[in-house]
This record gives C-alpha cells, structure tokens and sequence, in this order.
C-alpha cells in the first residue's frame, strides 16, 4: 500500500516537475491517446524528421483496412505496436512494430449492430482508442465502449451505455483520466439527450453519468458548480432554458474532445448543439447545449461550465478540442485552454475558472459580431438569425470556421496549428417532427465556399497575440488532424489525398505525398524499435464533408448530408474512398 | 378545318383524360388495396450471368395521380423520410436519386424496404405508417427518378423558398 503510495507519488512528481508549463508534457516517443497527450498538443519532442531533410520523406509502409467510409482516428503506438480502430464494425488492428513491414499480429471485431450505421449523422467514423494499463479502450458506433487485452486481442470488459433506438451512438475517442474512461455520446442530430459517462477503467461499471439538459442533479451540477460568467448562474438552467419538456430531446451530445489537467483535476469537453436545428421551435438559452464544461474525473461534478453560443441557431457546436497550455498574458502568468470554435472565435480561458481572457476571429464570421469577455455573451448578428425565413450568406457555415478536426500546439514556436474550413451557407427551417431514432433536424441547408472561393485553410495562431501568423489556402475544407514535432515540421492532410509537411514558422510547404484517398485522418510520429522517427497517418475520405464520396451521394441534391453536399460537388473528381494507413521515415 | 376541328377535339378529350388521371384521389382507400403486400414483392432471384427482372406481381394503386406523389412528398418528409435521404441526395442514408437500387426500384421493393426495414440502418415502418401512405411515398420516390408522368410530378424541395412566409406561419417571434 504503501509502497504503491510513493510510487504513485514518484511517478506524479516524474510527470509534473515543479513549475513546469503543461504544455511541455513528458514524451516517451510513444501515441498513446488520440491527442498525445493529456493537454491535447499533438506536439512530439522527436526531431530526427525536420525542416532541413523532410523533403526526402519516403513511405515506409502500408496497410489497407478493408474499409471505404470515412478513417477519422489516430493511430496508438504503444510497446512497439500501433493500433488502428476503423469506422464501422469498428474493428481493431494490432501491428507489430519490431517486423519488417509491421505484420499484423491480431484484429478484434466488436460486431456492432448493423443498424447503427443508421443513426450516424455524418459518417460511420471512429475517432480513435486511448491505451491505458494493458488495455486498449475505445467505443463502438452502437454505443458500447470496449476494452480489449493491448498484449493478446482478446476483449476484457464491455459496456453498453446507450440506446440506437433513442437516435444515441458513438464515434468520439475516450480519454482515461485516474482510471476513469470518458464517454461522450454523439447524436445531436437525433434527438438525443446528451450525456458523457465516466467508467472504471478496468471493470467498465459505471460510476457517473453526467446529463447535459435536464435538472441539476441529472448534470450533476451542486454547491461546488461555480461558472464564471453570471449568465450561466441559476438553478436547473437545463430545464427552465427550454419550452416544456423539449429539454428531453434537446441534444447536447459530447462527440468529441476531452482534455485534463492532473493539477487542478479538472477535465474539459464541449457539448453539441441543441436539437433540432430548427431554432424556432425552442427558444430560449437552451443550456447546456454548445457550452464548455469543466469537471472531476472520479466523480463527473461540474465545477464550471460557460455557454459558448446561446440558443445555437447555426449547428455551431462546442466540442471541438480544449488544448491546455500555461501562457503569460499582458504579463500574467495564466492557466489557460485554447479552444478553437465552431462559431468562428479562438477563446483563451482561464482553465481553473472559466473566465474568457480573448475570443478573437480565426476566420470570416458574419453571423456574429464580437464576443464581450465581461458579461461572455456572443453578440449574434440579428439579420443572419436562422427561422422560417430564408437566410443566405451566412457564415460560417454549420461545420463553422472549423469543425472536430484538431488542432496542434508546438511549445517551441507557441503558436496553435489550426487544420479549418472557409464555409458560408444559406437555409430554411422546417418543421421539425420527432421520431425516435429518426433526424430531428428541421432545417434545409445549401453550403457553398466563403470569400476567397477556397474551402479550407490551415493556419498557425498566437495564442497570446490572438491573431493568426500565417495561413495556407486549401481547395477542399482541411478535415485531417494536425501534428507538430519539434522538428519543427508540422503534418496535415488534404481532402484531395496529399499529406503535407510545412514549416512551422512560415507554412512554407516541404514535402507532400499523395496517398490513395483523402485525409480526414489524426496524423501521429513515433519513434520505431530500430530508433528512426516514423509518420503515420490514415487515409480514406468520408465524414460529414466527404460523405458525398464515401456514401456515393447524388449531387444533383444540394441539400444532401445536411447541405455539405452543395459546397463538395466536385469531391469525386479528386478522390475515391478506401481506408488505407500510410507511414513514412527518412531513408 | 374539320380536321383541325376534330384533332383539337380529340387533344382536348385526351387531355382532359390525361387531367383525370393526374387528378385521381381515393378518398377512402378500399381494403384490397390496403391488403395488397405481403410478400409478392420478391426481390430478384439469385441468375448467375445477369440480372433478370423477375419483378413485380404488384403494381402501385397509387400512381401517376398528382395529388397522390404530392401527398407523398408531404409525408416523405413528415415522416422524416427526408431526414436521412434529404431530397433524394442522402446523407445519412442512400440517395433515392440513382439507377441501382440495392433492394430493388420497382414499386414493390420500395414498399417492401419501407415496410420491413433493411439492416444497415433502414427502420421498419410497418405498422406505423398507413399503407395507402407507404404507397403514396412510394409513387413521390419513383416521380424523383423521373418515373412518373410529368405532368403529375411535384418539384424536389432542395431549394430554398425566396417568400417562405406565403407557405408557412411564424409560429414565434425573433428568438433573442
């Protein structure tokens, strides 16, 4: 017991030297959860692979899924194995990193329901695992999470925490923070109620599931609930910011990101817009929908929220990444997250208390006109409210500025790499009828290109300037992840098939590949049993923004896939679907 | 002169026909109509070499009348038909807009594929939606791909109104 004690205490004091900023996280040249890390920086201190020799980048090996939907995840290497989990049936591929051409050494098939595939709003993907004590944990599309034997394959424990037939599923990555596994669901398409759940990491039973509508005790909200803001303040918000009991249906989900920091003991992940899209039919704040949450690990209590986007009329979300760094700011040092919105604002907030330090646009917005950091209240534009009338030129579109697709943070140049879209759209609500397990949209939808005509940009933002250094134009909306390396390369993927290597100081380009399909892949490096540093990513277009391709819709519709059709017409000209997993090493 | 009297004559009887047709409602659909499917709709037997149309024994009851494929578009999106296939596109599930039908495009096999569900994600909705209805949408799906009179089908819903207020109510004001 004892002995547990100060080793547990050694390894915490290994982990977090005195002073250290959270963003220097501690790197055994390993990937073992989706974002690398606790404070998702999807930064590697490897630097074999630099600016100066990138250019001679040569592929490595290959390995085909079998699958054609959409390859979201990021590939785990942990103990010189990587482990790919695809979209659906969601299996999991173990490769053995110390063989020539990394053979498979096993494949483990959760057999999800077939039937799922019809709740899955954009895509059947799978973002990804988290490793943690032997096991490999992540979640299928009929919401179940799995925890699989990382040594031999076979299955441990298994949990179902959903129902398909409530609209409920799957497709965010766990993360494991002291032992608790956090699983989020996806759905705010379908009428779901949102939640995230928080599982014993080597039993599966759950210990908590925290509600994101619904009264405080569903949101496990008590006396130690202290947002910073005083419109986020009151007493079952989650019930009495909703027409009657629509709260019920009212979406919310948590599909995507969580980070954590050991330190304050504090999680964080955004919730998803309410439901259904059409706005109309539930005025009011609509809490907790499209709003940050931060809470305990062991015991899901919120400690503070802060509502993003009020009465969301735009799909604007707030789950995409929270990456924590320690900055200094007008001269305060602050512990800070950075988290790059759907609604087109990069906020820095004070991570222990929720307050907003800067929100400033990283793309073109109309819908709003500002954020004011004293009263944190967006200040929506009045003329590009969505309704029964018909809106145009609005932007961003619903999949906003940027969508789930992570960011990076290189400690070495301090600037957050951004992968994002150039959307603008145009809509009409419908009404909305709410059949179990069945859309609860209710709202037509054309996308089409922002100014400029590009669809997407990759960019690099100061976090402390709050403004953007340097931005490469994309044709297709960037849907891949991002990767910094202290090589100061940074990776991301093309919709049209190219990974590419930039440089992290000016996005001049260094080196690209065209692989099979488009990257809307998580890129992650390593470092291989015979010490060379290795890139790996996925490639297979799909998602939201590829669905035209993966699911062979008819472009004749611009409305199709919630109106991401009309903006991706031309998709299939450049690219044809096919999981495949690239990995690249200097010769 | 005659003649043209005559040929004019016999476009108009044509037309008014043709207009009968196109307007063609059962107020209250018989119960042999109701009980038609079953499993009459097969969907294509195993031919190695080809594909053969051993289709159908059962013919839509509610075709190529305008007010039955409009019916139909209403409740293709009443039922949220429209929430996963959009306006023939898709998104969540297949686009209805093609040439190959993975169950079957006859009238029969659409009905079958409503009814009875499929298993990638296609709900049942027997016993939940009237049969007349099924068919109804049945004819609006078939009138997407263009096999429908013309004259009878109702545009695609896959643009957005200019004047939405002639066809809807506000239900609410301005929300914030």
């Amino acid at each position: 017991m004892k002995r547990t004690f100060v080793a547990g205490l050694l390894s915490t004091l290994l982990l977090w030297p005195l002073g250290a900023q959270i963003q220097n996280q501690p790197d055994d040249g390993q990937w073992p959860m989706a974002a690398k890390n606790y404070a998702s920086t999807r930064y590697s201190t490897l630097g074999q692979i630099n600016t100066s020799n990138v250019a001679s980048l040569k592929l490595a090996w290959t390995f085909s899924t079998g699958l054609t939907h959409g390859h979201e995840a990021a590939p785990l290497i942990v103990n010189n194995t990587m482990y790919i989990v695809t979209p659906f049936p969601n299996y999991l591929y173990a490769l053995d990193l110390t063989k020539p051409g990394a053979p498979m050494r096993w494949v483990y098939q959760p057999d999800p329901e077939p039937s799922s595939q019809g709740v899955a709003c954009c895509d059947t993907v799978n973002r990804g695992g988290a490793y943690w004590n032997g096991k490999i944990i992540y979640n299928t599309l009929d919401v179940q999470t799995v925890a699989v034997d990382a040594n031999t394959g076979k299955e441990i424990w298994r949990t179902k925490l959903g129902d398909i037939n409530l609209g409920e599923s799957i497709t965010m990555a766990p993360v494991v923070a002291k032992g608790v596994v956090l699983v989020g669901n996806s759905g705010g398409e379908f009428g779901v109620r949102g939640w995230l759940a928080g599982l014993d990491a080597e039993s599966g039973k759950i210990k908590w599931r925290a509600y994101a509508t619904g009264p405080d005790k569903d949101v496990l909200i008590d006396a130690n609930f202290k947002p910073f803001y005083s419109k986020d303040r009151g007493t079952d918000l989650g019930v009495k910011t909703w027409p009657g009991e629509t709260w019920k249906i009212g979406g919310a989900a948590a599909w995507s990101w969580i980070s954590y920091d050991p330190t304050l003991d504090l999680f964080y992940y955004g919730t998803s817009n309410p439901g259904p899209w059409n706005p109309e039919q539930r005025p009011g704040d609509n809490k907790w929908s499209s709003t940050l949450f931060a809470r305990r690990p062991e015991t899901g209590e919120a400690i503070w929220a802060y509502q993003i986007s009020p009465h969301d009329m735009h799909d604007y979300d707030a789950v995409n990444e929270n990456i924590l760094l320690d900055l200094t700011i007008n001269g305060q040092p602050r512990k800070v997250l950075a988290h790059p919105d759907r609604n087109g604002y990069l906020y820095i907030i004070d991570r222990a208390t929720g307050e907003v330090i800067s929100a400033q646009t990283f793309g073109y917005v109309n819908t709003s006109e500002g954020v004011d950091v004293k009263t944190g209240l967006i200040k929506w534009n009045p003329t590009k409210q969505t309704g029964y009338n018909t809106v145009r030129d609005a932007c961003p579109a619903p999949p906003g500025v940027k969508d789930w697709t992570p960011s990076a943070f290189s400690p070495k140049t301090g600037l957050i790499y951004i992968p994002h879209n150039n959307l603008c759209y145009e809509s009409q609500a419908t009404q909305a009828n709410y059949i179990s397990g069945t859309p609860f949209v209710g709202m037509t939808v054309r996308m089409y290109a922002g100014p400029g005509g590009n669809r997407g940009v990759f960019s690099a933002w100061d976090p402390v300037q709050a403004k953007t250094v340097w931005s490469v134009n994309e044709l297709f909306p960037v849907w891949s992840g991002a990767l910094a390396t202290a090589g100061d390369v940074v990776f991301y993927g093309t919709m049209d098939g190219w990974f590419k290597a930039v440089d992290a100081r000016n996005g001049r380009e260094l080196w690209k590949f065209k692989t099979g399909s488009g990257i809307i892949g998580q890129p992650a490096t390593y470092k291989g049993p015979d010490g060379k540093q290795y890139v790996a990513v996925l490639s297979g277009v799909g998602g939201w923004s590829g669905a035209i391709v993966s699911g062979g819709l008819n472009a004749v519709d611009g409305t199709g896939a919630l109106g991401f059709v009309n903006a991706m017409s031309d998709l299939g000209k450049y690219t044809t679907k096919g999981g495949m997993l690239y990995v690249f090493s200097l010769p | 002169m005659p003649y043209l009297k005559c040929r004019n004559a016999l476009c108009i009887a044509c037309l008014l026909l043709a207009a009968c047709q196109r307007q063609h409602r059962d107020i209250r659909p018989s119960p042999t109509r109701l009980a038609i499917y079953g499993d009459a709709a097969k969907e294509d037997a195993l031919r190695p070499g080809g594909r053969v149309n051993s289709q159908p024994v059962v013919n839509n009851p509610y075709n190529a009348s305008a007010y039955d494929i409009s019916e139909g578009q209403r409740l293709y999106n009443w039922y949220n038909c429209s929430g996963c296939h959009f306006n023939g596109g898709g998104g969540i599930g297949p686009p209805l807009i093609k040439k190959h039908w993975i169950y079957g495009g006859e009238p029969a096999n659409l009905f079958d594929t409503i009814v009875k569900g499929r298993p990638n994600g296609m709900p049942a909705w027997g016993g939940r939606i009237p049969e007349y209805q099924v068919w109804q949408i049945v004819a609006y799906v078939r009138s997407m791909n263009g096999e429908q009179p013309r004259s009878a089908t109702a545009a695609r819903l896959d643009t957005i109104q200019t004047n939405p207020q002639t066809i809807v109510n506000r239900t609410t004001g301005p929300t914030k």
